[in-house]
């Protein structure tokens, strides 16, 4: 696939101005700008679903500058990292604003997140030539795992400090090394300061880890372009329009939107994903009567408690997390989005059930029909990736897909009017 | 942008949108960077004052004593007869912040003053009668030399003005509360 110039857009000196030119010819920053607003040519029919990206990397900068606020008055000492939260929330000027932000942005940095992926699954957008573009935005979503659970044990609760307990005893599964190794990473015989400390150091660290991915990830986008619902791929200058001032408008339109959301759970309801019990500070001397997971954790920790074996559970849910590099080449179908995929179509959706089902059973104690039915939902998990969809690839008879963007645009729109 | 202005009509009504919706996202912006910013600023518990007590009875004749108050050095010294006049007869035109040595004290033998220099603050030297006190016989600052005289006021620069007076009261005649001016 080619690139192509918008035809309406020629391309125009944008810097008149001596000093942008000065600049330009040895920082190409005015080129560059242009170049990925202007010139970037975007499919005309993308929908309100495409609005994740820029979302997630307007969140990423959020949680990025209201976690540097944190950590000025946040101390990682297990004698001081709860009360300096309480200071927080009562002593610095606006500190309870900027914790609840942090708080919610993580939960909405990872609905934004799932809603990418399963938008990205739906319409097939991991698919040849975007393998790379869904790998990257695999290890996205690790580090963002690996940054959340290490900011969770930060405020030094009850949920905070066994959560830090069972996730790091996750490695003492490893068979021989299990031990040194959790010993390790948690720099000392138990959870304590050494691990609070370098939990912190880390917590800082990762996030600016995840832009240079996120830039990786835009990089592999501009590639080849987005996909878009219909998946066909761009063919002529007609399918396409410029990303300014067109798909701007339509991600700032969304932007406000989703703020309304994200402040009204800031200002009405800030402690609705939270968990009660981490506003106890934390005593290794007793685990609270039940543990569970920040939501976006539970589907997988379902599947940790699905195994009946240490060592096998550890192994389930990492390859609940690593079978999505192989997304791309388990799907056999050379069809990109559902609506052309009739027997692949209803299955995606079985799997979203299968994946809230496996987040409600994530947070039921594991016994009698819970365990059975977090089995049989794990089963489908993995049954979904390996068999399924390598299956329904080579069974499905797919119906025909428009030959390009502007024929999908043309049939929506008669669609529409019946 | 690709639409054309109208030539009778210059301002056009995507231009009064444009321009009103810049405007309210220009205010939302500064209201959401405020409280970051303003976060940064002492908390309410570090703005708490803290007032302390000293007991003047453990600070001989000639001698002073450094106490801590809100993280900041306070000086408090017991000045000789002979200092007080020193301080008192001193020029006001000589001096390069004047001030009377009776607007600095509210008992001429106490003398309380911010214990950092005004230049660039460090605490200066001359709280044991050992130290160094400069020509003034006050203090004399170990970094760029300013010197200040036995009622605090800078005698010789680089500092620019005086040692400035916390605020403080007697509780009785032994005991002085820092960090108050009265109940």
């Amino acid at each position: 696939m080619t690139k192509k110039k918008h035809p309406q857009r020629p391309s125009r000196p944008l810097y008149d101005n001596p000093v942008s030119k000065w600049i330009d010819k040895r920082l190409p920053v005015f080129t560059f700008i242009r170049h990925s607003l202007d010139e970037y040519p975007t499919p005309k029919n993308l929908n309100w679903l495409w609005n994740g990206g820029s979302l997630a990397g307007i969140t990423l900068l959020i949680m990025i500058i209201s976690g540097i606020t944190l950590g000025m008055h946040y101390n990682p000492d297990p004698a001081d990292a709860f009360n300096s939260i309480e200071r927080i929330m009562r002593d610095v000027n606006y500190g309870w604003l900027i914790r609840y932000i942090h708080v919610n942005g993580a939960s909405f940095f990872f609905i934004l997140v799932y809603l990418h992926m399963f938008r990205s699954m739906y319409y097939g957008s991991y698919k040849a030539p975007r393998e790379l573009l869904w790998i990257v935005g695999v290890l996205i979503l690790l580090l963002m795992m690996a940054t959340a659970f290490m900011g969770y044990v930060l405020p030094w609760g009850q949920m905070s400090f066994w959560g830090a307990k069972v996730i790091t005893n996750l490695f003492s599964a490893i068979p021989v090394f299990g031990d040194s190794i959790v010993q390790w990473l948690l720099g000392g015989p138990n959870v304590d300061a050494p691990t609070l400390h370098r939990f912190f150091v880390l917590h800082y660290l990762l996030p600016f880890l995840i832009v240079a991915f996120v830039a990786i990830h835009l990089i592999c986008l501009h590639q080849f372009g987005s996909n878009n619902p219909s998946g066909v791929e761009v063919k002529k200058s007609e399918d396409q329009i410029p990303f300014h001032p067109y798909y701007t408008v339509k991600d700032l339109y969304g932007l406000t939107i989703y703020l309304l959301v994200f402040a009204g759970f800031v200002f009405f309801a800030p402690n609705f994903f939270m968990e009660a019990v981490n506003y106890n500070p934390a005593n290794p001397l007793v685990t609270p009567p039940h543990i569970a997971p920040e939501w976006y954790f539970l589907p997988f920790y379902a599947i940790l408690r699905s195994f009946p074996d240490k060592l096998g559970g550890v192994i389930g849910m990492f390859s609940a997390v690593s079978v999505l590099f192989f997304l791309p080449w388990l799907d056999r179908s050379k069809i990109k989005s559902a609506a052309y995929r009739p027997m692949f179509r209803p299955l995606f959706w079985v799997f979203i059930l299968n994946c809230l089902i496996l987040g409600w059973i994530g947070q039921k104690p594991p016994q009698g029909w819970y365990l059975i039915i977090g089995r049989l939902a794990t089963l489908y998990y993995f049954a979904h990736f390996l068999i399924i969809l390598p299956v329904v690839g080579w069974l499905e008879r797919p119906l025909t897909v428009p030959s390009s963007i502007s024929e999908y645009c043309k049939r929506e729109h008669n669609r529409r009017k019946k | 942008m690709t639409e054309k202005k109208n030539k009778k009509n210059l301002h056009t009504r995507r231009d009064f949108l444009k321009l009103t919706a810049g405007a309210v996202g220009s205010v939302g912006a500064l209201s959401a960077v405020w409280p970051f910013m303003d976060s940064m600023n002492p908390a309410a518990d570090t703005l708490a004052q803290a007032s302390i007590e000293v007991d003047l009875t453990e600070i001989p004749e000639g001698s002073g004593k450094t106490v801590l108050w809100q993280g900041t050095p306070i000086f408090v010294r017991h000045r000789t007869p002979k200092e007080i006049e020193e301080a008192e007869k001193t020029p006001l035109k000589q001096l390069i912040d004047p001030e009377t040595d009776k607007a600095r004290v509210q008992r001429p033998e106490w003398l309380v003053v911010v214990g950092v220099c005004t230049h660039l603050g460090c605490v200066p030297l001359g709280q044991k009668p050992t130290d160094p006190r400069g020509d003034c016989g006050g203090w004399l600052c170990p970094c760029h030399g300013s010197q200040y005289d036995t009622s605090g006021r800078v005698c010789h620069g680089p500092a620019p003005t005086n040692l400035p007076i916390p605020p403080y009261r007697f509780v009785d005649d032994n005991t002085i509360k820092i960090g108050v001016t009265d109940d």
